[in-house]
């Protein structure tokens, strides 16, 4: 690891530590409840969605706040978004082939 | 009138005035997500089709796991937290929060160690059903991430308490932390994905 330049031109401000925890109690507290949501046979039909909405929730957080793509240049983040849609087309696709089109299983 | 480009004094000269080895480590997870997805894909694929073996519902432990993730989950904020030192300059404070960020690391690596075990005296192994493939193949890699993580944190440490890092060298922490960033958001996933939706 070399010293190199600590940034690049367009960054913005990143937020600073007490920003930091908050997002971390905000990260918590949604794991607890996607954990209650698990326990709660109430829920079972609308399960699958809830726990989407609140993973991607956290998801996009870190990403944005804690991988700092909220701040950073827009390229990162097109750089990752592109990887991202991708997998998310393989397991789509995946789905559709094996599940819906019935392939043949191994 | 001349136009003269000005770029800060501490900006890397690049064509996009962007740092390359940044740009390379979100190159990396970008193409580190399509691996991940077709694992995901995969298990999700197999899930509910096992002839043999215990199922999944047999195995899992939901509250233990919710420890483990909560706790790779601090490890962001601590891994932040180091950041946000080194950008100071508190190569004091950078030091702690490295090896908060490695405990909490190895916290989730000696869980996954025992559930792996505990999985095998139920009979889940690798090939015993499509589901024990999957499982393993999946979250073993993820493991490997997360120990790989640790391995260059740990580096980091020791280079900090020689006195190689200083508060010029904050895109090396800067660098470590996108990787141990996306081995969280990864688990994010698969532990939505693996323990808590039911099959």
């Amino acid at each position: 690891m070399s010293a190199q330049a600590p940034t690049h031109t367009n960054e913005h401000s990143h937020p600073g530590p007490n920003e930091y925890i908050k997002i971390a109690a905000v990260l918590g507290a949604i794991t607890v409840v996607e954990v209650a949501i698990y326990y709660i046979p109430a829920l079972r039909p609308v399960i699958m969605p809830l726990l989407i909405v609140l993973s991607a929730t956290k998801f996009a957080m870190v990403a944005g706040f804690y991988m700092h793509l909220k701040f950073d240049h827009r390229i990162f983040t097109s750089m990752f978004v592109v990887g991202l849609v991708a997998a998310a087309f393989m397991i789509v696709a995946f789905i559709v082939l094996f599940h819906f089109l019935r392939a043949p299983l191994a | 009138m001349e136009h003269t480009a000005v770029l800060p004094a501490e900006a890397h000269e690049t064509t996009t005035g962007l740092n390359h080895r940044k740009v390379l480590m979100w190159a990396f997870l970008g193409s580190d997500c399509m691996l991940f997805g077709s694992l995901i894909g995969t298990y999700l694929v197999y899930r509910g089709r096992y002839l043999a073996g215990p199922k999944p519902t047999d195995v899992f432990d939901i509250p233990y796991t919710s420890v483990s993730a909560l706790a790779l989950l601090m490890s962001s904020l601590a891994m932040v937290l180091a950041l946000a030192a080194i950008q100071r300059g508190d190569i004091r404070r950078l030091k702690i929060w490295l090896l908060c960020v490695a405990g909490l690391g190895l916290v989730f690596i000696g869980g996954q160690v025992y559930e792996f075990t505990s999985f095998g005296e139920e009979g889940l192994n690798l090939a015993v059903s499509t589901f024990g493939t999957t499982f393993f193949v999946l979250t073993g890699f993820h493991g490997t991430h997360v120990t790989f993580g640790i391995v260059w944190l740990l580096m980091i440490w020791i280079m900090a308490k020689r006195g190689q890092m200083t508060q010029a060298r904050s895109l090396d922490v800067e660098i470590a932390g996108l990787y141990w960033h996306f081995v969280d958001i990864v688990w994010i996933i698969i532990f939505t994905v693996v323990y808590l939706i039911p099959v």
